[in-house]
């Protein structure tokens, strides 16, 4: 999908002295980061540090206290209307959403719907294709996930790492510019672990979609990103490249966060 | 028993006014349980309020009060007078709609946030969300209630024999038992079989529905699917 | 003639009065009726697999045909066997145990959520089977059962203007004799409508707390 904000060396995503509380609760502070179009981020740190929250603010399922969030240049919270900055409406929101996909740690399949129609549901009714192209489509990325032979299956017949294929084939049917990654291997048995990773690194290698994922796959965030943020107490405390984050880290919490999640 | 045919051709007299009673009052039912439990929902505060207190009002009188009062006060007010078959299943309607409001209320906020958050993710609009994938899965929720909900119509419909709508019940007691008074336990036997097979036609429905949808998300009905829901049914 | 008449609605409020007398001592009778009556067939429907298919048909034949038939059927049907009951009896009768119908899913249901473990503790003490049910299991799964049982308690009370079909003159009875005397419904209906509002409500927002307090715990 060629846009305007996609070329040139504008962020795909921005954040920007973002702030986000649960009642007392501080879970983001003064966050800002960017991340280039086609750019693959990991977001590691312990249990509660805030990384999910930043996946939940970009899918708009949260929204934030303070700061701005952009996406390809586009704000999430505010739109222009007659030259002037208003809070952005329903539809706005819709439509920065489309570029954004997301996969989510329980799948969140649609139990009243087979395969099929968990992936031609969204690209029909939303993004206006027709059944037939909708439907190839749909093939195809099955096809591609590995499950071509369950288009029709419901998907309470399906593996754990079957439906997680599903899920991520049924994201990427929108055809995001960003795909937004949450744990998605934390519910699956051990065994099907590899095959779902090993599935997302051929589409992190074959794509220029932008990455930004939530793992507690070390293994993973070494291999696929090209850059780590390592969060602790609602802060990046160390942002690298996996190389340097994970041989030579600098903070002390980066060290002994590693080391528990090595030694275990 | 040699007077079964008479009280069988008697009772099967007052048999349309009952099944068309039951009928459309189960169809006004769910209009208004949609509608009203929808709406119970709405992001509007306005909204809110006229649908609660209209799901209040209707629970809180009791039923034989609104059939008197649709029957008595209303043309009173309005001057003129519903035909009796449609205030009755006005008020059968409004009554258990009521109630069924309730129930598509708790079966929609039943559907997992997940789910939600799913159809967002693909950019579904507010509208696309609940009739593309919450209403279905909650739909699998609601049958065992609603199944409870319209045996309790079913029973209401006697009510009718009040305000002289001639169903089975007012066949029962306004014709046979003054003519065949010995025969009270026979006749009210007969009646009360009526209603036991008419009430298990309904349950032999709903339970196929049940199971129709339980298979389109996936799921086994669950065998107690109707006991547990008996609190939710009549209330 | 003004549709609505302040003095004649004044005029109802005795006769109302007297009506909810009627009205709550049906409730309360009829509610006590199917307190005991439904506890009794709920532990009847654990018993040996016959007597449990049996309570199970007439409880299901009870619930799935109308009280208004089921009070006729006792009003018309009990003198043929000599028991002649004033129409009030009949109609706390026909109340009481209708309604133990319902209240026996409750107990079964309530029954069904204590634990399996208590039932084997009981057993491993060598508990007497009575003990068990009165020391155990009772006592755990009453008080959850109360906001249910008060539900049943509120709906009765709005199902027993049906009692004016073999004569009892409950609210809608009085109100409706008062009404016809002088062609005056509207008042009438709905200062009784009102009435049943005003009773009911706040009772089902009090079983509400009730519940919440429950689900908290």
């Amino acid at each position: 999908m060629p846009s305007v904000e996609k070329s040139g060396a504008d962020p795909m995503i921005a954040f920007d002295g973002v702030e986000k509380r649960f009642g007392d609760n501080v879970v983001l502070s003064e966050l800002s980061f960017t991340v280039a179009p086609g750019e693959h981020v990991c977001l590691i740190g312990p249990s509660g540090s805030g990384k999910t929250t930043i996946l939940r603010l970009l899918m708009t399922l949260e929204k934030c206290d303070a700061g701005t969030i952009t996406v390809g240049g586009t704000s999430l919270s505010h739109m222009e209307k007659n030259g002037k900055l208003v809070p952005a409406d329903e539809k706005h929101v819709r439509d920065v959403r489309k570029r954004i996909g997301m996969v989510f740690q329980q799948f969140n399949l649609f139990p009243n719907m087979t395969v099929r129609g968990n992936l031609v549901e969204a690209p029909t009714r939303v993004l206006g294709l027709s059944k037939d192209e909708a439907d190839a489509r749909a093939k195809e990325l099955l096809d591609l996930v590995g499950l071509g032979d369950r288009i029709d299956s419901h998907p309470t017949q399906l593996s754990g790492g079957q439906q997680q294929r599903v899920a991520i084939a049924r994201a990427l049917a929108m055809r995001p510019d960003v795909l937004l990654l949450d744990e998605v291997t934390s519910a699956l048995d051990p065994e099907l672990v590899a095959g779902v990773l090993k599935l997302l690194s051929d589409i992190g290698s074959s794509t220029d979609i932008t990455f930004l994922c939530v793992t507690h796959e070390m293994g993973f965030a070494r291999d696929f990103s090209d850059r780590v943020m390592m969060f602790d107490g609602g802060r990046v405390i160390e942002d690298a490249a996996p190389e340097k984050l994970f041989t030579a880290p600098e903070h002390e919490r980066t060290q002994a966060f590693l080391h528990a999640v090595v030694d275990r | 028993m040699d007077n079964l045919g008479t009280f069988l051709s008697v009772l099967s007299q007052g048999l349309p006014f009952t099944i068309i009673a039951t009928v459309a009052g189960i169809l006004l039912t769910i209009v208004l349980s949609f509608v009203a439990g929808l709406a119970l929902m709405s992001s509007s505060k306005t909204v809110r309020v006229i649908s609660r207190i209209y799901v209040e009002g209707l629970r809180g009188t009791s039923e034989v009060v609104q059939l008197f009062w649709i029957f008595f006060a209303l043309p009173v007010l309005v001057g003129f007078q519903i035909v009796p078959i449609w205030a009755g299943i006005l008020v059968l309607g409004l009554n258990h709609g009521a109630y069924g409001a309730e129930i598509v209320r708790g079966a929609v906020q039943s559907v997992p946030r997940a789910q939600v958050e799913g159809a967002i993710a693909l950019s579904m609009t507010p509208a696309q969300r609940m009739r593309r994938v919450i209403l279905p899965q909650a739909v699998v929720e609601m049958l065992p209630s609603f199944n409870n909900l319209f045996i309790q119509l079913l029973k209401s419909t006697a009510l009718l024999s009040f305000v002289s709508i001639n169903e089975i019940t007012r066949q029962a007691q306004q014709v046979l038992v003054p003519r065949f008074n010995p025969q009270a336990f026979q006749i009210f036997l007969l009646l009360l079989v009526m209603y036991l097979i008419m009430s298990l036609v309904i349950t032999a429905i709903m339970r196929t529905l049940e199971r129709v949808a339980a298979a389109r998300v996936g799921r086994k009905p669950s065998a107690r699917s109707r006991s547990q829901a008996t609190g939710a049914g009549i209330a | 003639m003004n549709v609505w008449d302040w003095n004649f609605a004044g005029q109802i409020i005795p006769a109302l009065l007297n009506g909810l007398r009627i009205t709550l001592i049906a409730t309360v009778l009829g509610s006590l009726i199917a307190f005991v009556l439904g506890l009794v067939l709920a532990i009847l429907g654990r018993g040996p697999r016959p007597v449990r298919i049996v309570v199970r048909a007439i409880v299901e034949f009870i619930r799935s045909t109308p009280l208004l038939v089921q009070v006729y059927f006792l009003f018309f049907v009990l003198p043929a066997f000599g028991v002649v009951l004033p129409a009030l009896t009949v109609g706390v009768l026909a109340l009481g145990v209708h309604y133990a119908t319902y209240t026996s899913e409750v107990y079964r249901a309530g029954i069904d959520a204590v634990p399996r473990g208590q039932w084997e503790a009981a057993t491993a003490l060598s508990l007497p089977r009575t003990r068990v049910w009165t020391g155990v299991v009772l006592p755990q799964a009453i008080p959850r059962v109360l906001p249910a049982l008060g539900n049943y308690v509120i709906s009765m009370f709005k199902e027993t203007p049906l009692l004016i079909g073999i004569g009892v003159l409950d609210i809608v009875g009085q109100v409706r004799e008062v009404g016809g005397q002088s062609f005056r419904y509207v008042e009438a209906y709905t200062l009784a409508g009102l009435l049943f509002l005003l009773l009911s409500y706040p009772a089902s927002l009090a079983v509400r707390r009730l519940e919440r307090r429950r689900a908290v715990r």
